[in-house]
């Protein structure tokens, strides 16, 4: 372990993301002008729509994989179900259940393959899933966009292009809008602590009772066999190999729950949002939900359920704020919303490179010691 | 035997792709469309994106990994532009003081590009990545921002901020794709084009064979060899960056005059995909590339790219292009990535 006189700076390093961010929401609150009730409000939508998706990412983290590029693949998986829940008129729970149930198989295979890849490219992982994820997504587009009304028959005209295949760019999803955010109604406030005042605000229950079991899910997961398997391999690869342990099959595993996760994740996500993005709805998801999960503090090798928390409320927290922060300052909307998309794609850049800086130097403080230890006879300084 | 060792020497993807690339140039009179005027389009997009590809040359030489930072070249590239016009200078001179403005703010930025994937060895592609998306998103706030004048280029309404694209006919528009032209029927050669491009590929070939290039080439093939050799690695790589950086923006230079625009904002954010596919189509790998590779793999992915659309367009009346172009670039980079398991260092 490191000398304690380096702890202090261990720690600014690793806590640096959440901190740059609560300092950059602070500033841009009181410039956004918007209401405690509005913002409390909107976060907790916000966090039963993304939480799920960010939870998927934890478990290939666990295996030693980075994050996991490739939940988009289970977000498409997840679409897909949803299309053909849409072309069947099936609404409300059913609907939503149904969706998940036809995401499952497509995402099962999406994520054999996805992981089958990845073990080809060990230690490359996350530019090769990132990159499969792009590959992906021209065949889901192959599939939806040209397939779909032809090959693969679907009955509901609305939801055909007017050239009679292909899917419209925008899916209605109004049947089952929200339907597991209002499934357990509860609302809270008025409250009023001192000069902070809201109004009563409502809370979508049931995905958050999703959620939680999810979370259980993940605790317990973590004690299993395959679970402490994973942080072994996490942990040293080769290690792991010698110990027995099926390394490439239980990296395998580790994408296929992540990717059937993404899957479910996307339809919780679309049955708050109410309308699907065709063509672009999966590509943002896996873009947000990593930024978020960096925001909260996670690393490339490290992620509890704490930093997806922590994360989706300070990422949706400037996601809300930044644009009307920006009018106000620059009297441009714009401004914010480019500013939006430069922090999710900088705090990514920011926290691979943290990483990276981390893995670098203590490699070459291990170089160093060894090479002392060598010279002198004495340990590492 | 002679067959065998060419198939060796090219390697299985390359003769599948030209195959297949032959096949669709021999299909192409039978589902009505013109040959001369697809090969046209072709060797305009080859000489359009031959410097684009070009630039992924040095850092893929000094072990850096393929360059998916190519926009943060292409942003260098776009300030040099808009600047020129800016300045109002037209034709020739005016590309050269794009070219010349460029260059020097590619070289500080792959300055500092290069100091930082110096302190993230073994990760620098996914870094790469972001470190191009981030400098495209941050460059989007800077166009609307910036204290351009030129009426051709800031919005009519408002007066202030960049237009999303930008024409350039006019100022330097087929500078270099218009001289020399030749025309043959419907085939047009851009001589010009082709020339500077071969001159980018001889100077880079030059430099490859001087002593600071053999040495950046030992830092690629073996870095623990060429430290021992007295080689200074972090500053062979950083040139290396430097130089990968100052061709990114001389190729959106090339790429713009031949297409016309300046797309600027979200223009950039994917245009390193097709350059990384174009080197890896041509038989590069994550840690080797030769000028032939460029050349190889260029003239096969943009011969793809144009012919497989306008053909399977006129068989099944529909447009895939996009799709195809996804497909196949992400494709041969998924095929790179996964071939050797030994990428990592």
């Amino acid at each position: 372990m490191m000398p304690t006189k380096n702890g202090f700076t261990n720690f600014i390093a690793g806590s640096a993301v959440p901190i740059i961010f609560i300092l950059i929401s602070a500033a841009a609150i009181p410039l956004s002008g918007f209401s405690a009730t509005y913002l409390v409000q909107e976060l907790l939508i916000r966090i039963g729509r993304n939480s799920f998706l960010i939870l998927s990412l934890l478990i290939p983290i666990m295996a030693g994989m980075g994050l996991n590029f490739g939940m988009v693949l289970g977000a498409m998986a997840g679409q897909i179900g949803l299309i053909f829940v849409s072309d069947w008129s099936i609404v409300g729970i059913p609907g939503i259940v149904l969706a998940m149930i036809i995401g499952t198989p497509v995402a099962v295979a999406l994520g054999f393959l996805c992981g089958s890849v990845l073990n080809r490219a060990k230690g490359q992982e996350m530019v090769t899933s990132y990159i499969l994820g792009f590959f992906i997504n021209g065949v889901y587009q192959l599939v939806v966009l040209y397939f779909m009304g032809w090959l693969i028959p679907i009955g509901n005209p609305t939801l055909v292009l007017s050239r009679g295949y292909g899917i419209r760019n925008a899916v209605s999803l109004m049947g089952m809008r929200t339907i597991l955010d209002k499934l357990i109604p509860l609302e809270i406030g008025p409250l009023s602590i001192g000069a902070f005042h809201m109004d009563a605000v409502t809370i979508p229950a049931a995905t958050y009772l999703v959620i939680a079991v999810f979370c259980f899910f993940i605790l317990w997961f973590r004690r299993t066999k395959l679970g402490q398997d994973m942080r072994a391999i996490g942990q040293d690869r080769v290690v792991a190999d010698s110990a027995g342990i099926p390394v490439d099959r239980t990296r395998v595993i580790a994408i296929v729950i992540s990717t059937v996760l993404a899957c479910y994740g996307q339809v919780i996500y679309l049955q708050n949002m109410g309308t699907l993005n065709t063509y672009n709805s999966h590509d943002q998801a896996g873009m947000f939900s990593i930024a978020a999960l960096l925001i909260g503090g996670a690393s490339v090798s490290r992620a509890g359920i704490g930093n997806v928390f922590l994360g989706v409320v300070l990422f949706h927290l400037m996601f809300i704020v930044a644009p009307m922060a920006g009018k106000n300052l620059m009297g441009q909307a714009q401004i914010g919303e480019y500013f939006r998309v430069f922090v999710s794609y900088g705090i990514i850049a920011l926290a691979l490179v943290l990483h990276a800086w981390k893995r670098h130097r203590d490699r070459m403080e291990v170089r160093g010691a060894l090479r002392d230890s060598q010279k002198t006879g004495k340990g590492a300084e | 035997m002679f067959i065998k060792k060419f198939i060796d020497a090219a390697g299985w993807p390359r003769i599948i792709i030209a195959l297949f690339l032959l096949s669709l140039f021999a299909t192409a009179p039978f589902v009505g469309v013109l040959v001369s005027t697809s090969l046209s389009n072709t060797l305009e997009r080859f000489g359009m994106n031959g410097v684009l590809v070009l630039a992924m040359v040095p850092m893929v030489q000094t072990g850096c990994g393929l360059n998916f930072g190519l926009p943060l070249g292409i942003i260098a590239g776009l300030l040099g532009a808009t600047l020129s016009i800016e300045l109002g200078v037209r034709g020739v001179v005016g590309f050269a003081a794009a070219v010349g403005l460029a260059a020097p703010i590619a070289a500080v930025l792959g300055y500092f590009y290069g100091h930082l994937l110096n302190r993230v060895k073994g990760s620098e592609m996914m870094i790469a990545t972001y470190v191009g998306f981030s400098s495209v998103a941050f460059m989007c706030i800077a166009w609307l921002l910036l204290p351009y004048k030129s009426p051709t280029m800031i919005w009519g309404y408002g007066g202030s901020g960049l237009r999303t694209t930008i024409s350039v006919s006019g100022y330097w528009q087929h500078i270099l794709s218009g001289l020399m032209a030749v025309k043959v029927g419907h085939l047009a050669i851009p001589t010009g084009m082709f020339l500077f491009l071969a001159a980018m590929c001889f100077l880079v070939w030059f430099f490859m064979k001087t002593k600071t290039g053999t040495a950046m080439t030992a830092v690629g093939s073996n870095p623990e060899f060429a430290r021992a050799s007295g080689v200074d690695v972090d500053r062979m790589r950083i040139v290396s960056v430097v130089l990968s950086t100052i061709l990114g923006a001389v190729g959106i230079l090339v790429y713009s005059q031949s297409f016309g625009f300046l797309q600027l904002y979200t223009g950039p954010f994917y245009m390193a995909l097709p350059a990384v596919a174009s080197i890896l189509l041509g038989g590069a790998s994550v840690n080797k590339a030769t000028i032939w590779n460029v050349l190889v793999g260029t003239f096969l992915f943009q011969g793809v790219l144009t012919m497989t659309p306008a053909v399977i367009n006129n068989i099944l009346q529909t447009d895939m292009s996009e799709v195809i172009r996804i497909i196949v670039s992400n494709g041969m980079i998924l095929y790179a990535l996964t071939r050797k398991v030994q990428v990592k260092r």
